[in-house]
């Protein structure tokens, strides 16, 4: 359990990303991606896409822009103020109205569950459960979630219009929820009958459902595909969100690492990679906003003013080794800047940086100058079924 | 008083209710069971069983100990995983912050953990809850939780677990620039919120009640 942090690990160079990327910039399959400062002018390392959700078997459509893509959690969940469909509401066999509360590290979203059709690209999945988060003609947010952590049900807490989920599993809960109360079931979909909800089971195809899996073909995953950025940051970079692994010519794997994940989407990260703390509850996340790592490592103070980052007198260097559970392993070099002395005419570093506890979180700064397979459970391709990461 | 059983006596293979388990900085560990209505405690100074694993069946639960690379398997019926999910939900067990005096209200049972306990620099009471969440809480030789700490697919409801601090979390969530682990590093309180939906990962500990000695890189 107690390991022991070693003091190595520093290399000469942080960056040492890669040559430029290939960024798909056309296909059926390629999605416009951006990091920009979002829907409230202010996000740092938000990385966002807009999403067409449409009533199901319609063509009454509406397009949401400033929708996170999200690679650390599965599903899309819109904000209720931001859709002007009206969309069929989830039920049970006898009409009860289904809500989900949705869990992250940082808070929970509270909504309905609908389906619509969900359209990224050229690619469509029909009849796709969603969550609708802040319904205001909906049941009030129950304590059994507001008591999990906080919710983030207003564009000011979410600080997007949604979240587009585009990790490694199907569904945001799995055969879990779909067991009965009481028997491991905890308790994350909600029936509300009247103004009041009661936990329930939800079958595993009712759930809200990562929509990726669900196109008819380019359903493997999702290539996460941004540049590199310079050391002091840029106001925003266009990127593209591929679908598909292993079909078509634009989204081969070929010679990229693959590290296969446990059951809980997790890899090994051993920070620093010389000698250092292994991690195995370790991931790769587009939505979080900097590289969450190493509170065992006294060099690195946190900021009084930018709650939650790094604020090194100057910039640092270091470098991790990431571990597939397939064995692969590859050392990532990175840089940690002072978050209070970023240039705040940009919204898109490679070098933010924060405290976190017992694993090492790889978010939106790893992504910059690399492309970034996500593969999802089951879903076949050369290197086997996902659930990978690979790049 | 619960029937001290030794290390060396065989796990009885039979219906049994987990009531705590601890494990002890020095290395070893103890446990309270009912088994067949008789409250049974074991204490080692061995390596202590990796985890407890519930495995989810409606009509038949288990607990798995995995003790000196050998399986035993105790059949564990749902009444007592009902028992193990109110003992997780006790308000007064879990809170930070909190007096251990409650859980001798609530569970007198546990009297000769406790003991353990005040020996050492701190005890940990670990419960891994149905839902395959694990919560652990630190307890100094004054009876005081002074951090917990929790691991699993789901978050542990974290008013009860956090207690008077959880308000705390709307806050830092409002003063935090954009999504990612929820941190708060304040003089008075510590805490870190990580993972990912279906994986998450968290601590919070009370710097001011660290008992002397105590790594905070251990409180995971």
């Amino acid at each position: 359990m107690l390991t022991i942090v070693g003091c190595g690990g520093r290399t000469s160079s942080g960056r040492s990303n890669p040559n430029s990327n290939p960024i798909a910039t056309s296909g059926a399959n390629v999605q416009p991606i951006a990091v920009n400062s979002g829907p409230l002018g202010n996000y740092a390392n938000g990385v966002f896409t807009p999403v067409t959700i449409c009533v199901p078997g319609t063509s009454n459509c509406q397009t949401i822009s400033g929708v996170l893509v999200d690679t650390g959690s599965y599903g899309l969940r819109l904000l209720s103020s931001a859709v002007s469909l009206s969309l069929p509401q989830q039920t049970t066999a006898l009409g009860t109205p289904i809500a989900e509360c949705a869990q992250f590290s940082d808070g929970v979203t509270w909504g309905p569950v609908k389906a619509a059709d969900v359209k990224l690209a050229s690619e469509q999945a029909n009849s796709v459960p969603i969550q609708i988060i802040g319904d205001p003609k909906f049941s009030a947010v129950p304590s059994s979630c507001s008591s999990k952590a906080t919710p983030m049900d207003t564009l000011q807490t979410l600080a997007a219009n949604g979240i587009l989920g585009v990790g490694p599993f199907r569904q945001d809960c799995g055969d879990q929820c779909a067991l009965p109360m009481g028997a491991g079931n905890p308790g994350v979909y909600f029936q509300c009958p009247s103004s009041t909800c009661a936990q329930t089971q939800e079958p595993v195809t009712q759930q809200v459902q990562n929509p990726v899996w669900l196109f008819p073909q380019d359903n493997t995953g999702v290539i996460v595909e941004l540049p590199a950025v310079g050391p002091a940051g840029a106001p925003s970079v266009n990127g593209s969100l591929v679908f598909g692994i292993d079909t078509q010519s634009n989204n081969a794997l070929g010679s990229a690492k693959v590290f296969t994940l446990n059951s809980s989407g997790n890899f090994t990260t051993i920070y620093p990679a010389s000698g250092g703390t292994s991690y195995p509850n370790s991931f790769i996340d587009s939505g979080s906003n900097g590289l969450f790592f190493g509170t065992a490592t006294p060099t690195l103070p946190a900021c009084s003013k930018a709650t939650g980052f790094y604020c090194p007198s100057s910039t640092q260097n270091f470098s991790a080794t990431q571990q597939g559970g397939n064995g692969t392993s590859n050392t990532v070099n990175f840089s940690v800047a002072n978050a209070e002395s970023l240039n705040s005419n940009n919204f898109a570093f490679d070098d933010l940086a924060g405290p976190n506890a017992n694993t090492f979180d790889w978010g939106l700064p790893f992504f910059f100058g690399r492309n970034v397979f996500t593969a999802i459970e089951s879903q076949p391709t050369s290197a086997g079924a996902g659930p990978f990461w690979a790049y | 008083m619960c029937a001290f059983q030794a290390d060396s006596a065989p796990i009885p293979f039979v219906t049994c209710r987990l009531i705590a388990i601890i494990y002890t900085p020095s290395g070893g560990y103890a446990l309270t069971t009912y088994c067949e209505s008789e409250c049974i405690e074991r204490q080692s100074e061995q390596k202590p069983p990796n985890f407890i694993r519930l495995i989810r069946d409606v009509r038949q639960m288990k607990i798995i100990i995995r003790s000196k690379g050998n399986f035993t398997t105790w059949k564990m019926s749902l009444v007592g995983v009902v028992f193990a999910m109110l003992i997780i939900s006790l308000p007064a067990f879990a809170e930070l912050g909190g007096d251990e005096a409650s859980v001798e209200t609530d569970q007198v049972h546990m009297e000769g953990m406790r003991r353990i306990a005040r020996a050492s620099a701190y005890s940990v009471h670990e419960i891994q809850a149905p839902t395959g969440s694990v919560v652990r809480e630190y307890v100094s030789p004054a009876g005081k939780v002074f951090a917990v700490a929790w691991e699993g697919p789901v978050l542990p409801d974290l008013q009860q677990v956090l207690g008077p601090y959880f308000d705390r979390l709307a806050q830092a969530r409002n003063n935090r620039n954009g999504r990612g682990p929820l941190v708060i590093h304040e003089p008075g309180l510590v805490v870190h919120s990580g993972g990912h939906m279906r994986a998450f990962v968290g601590r919070a500990y009370l710097p001011d009640m660290l008992p002397a000695g105590v790594e905070v890189e251990s409180i995971h």
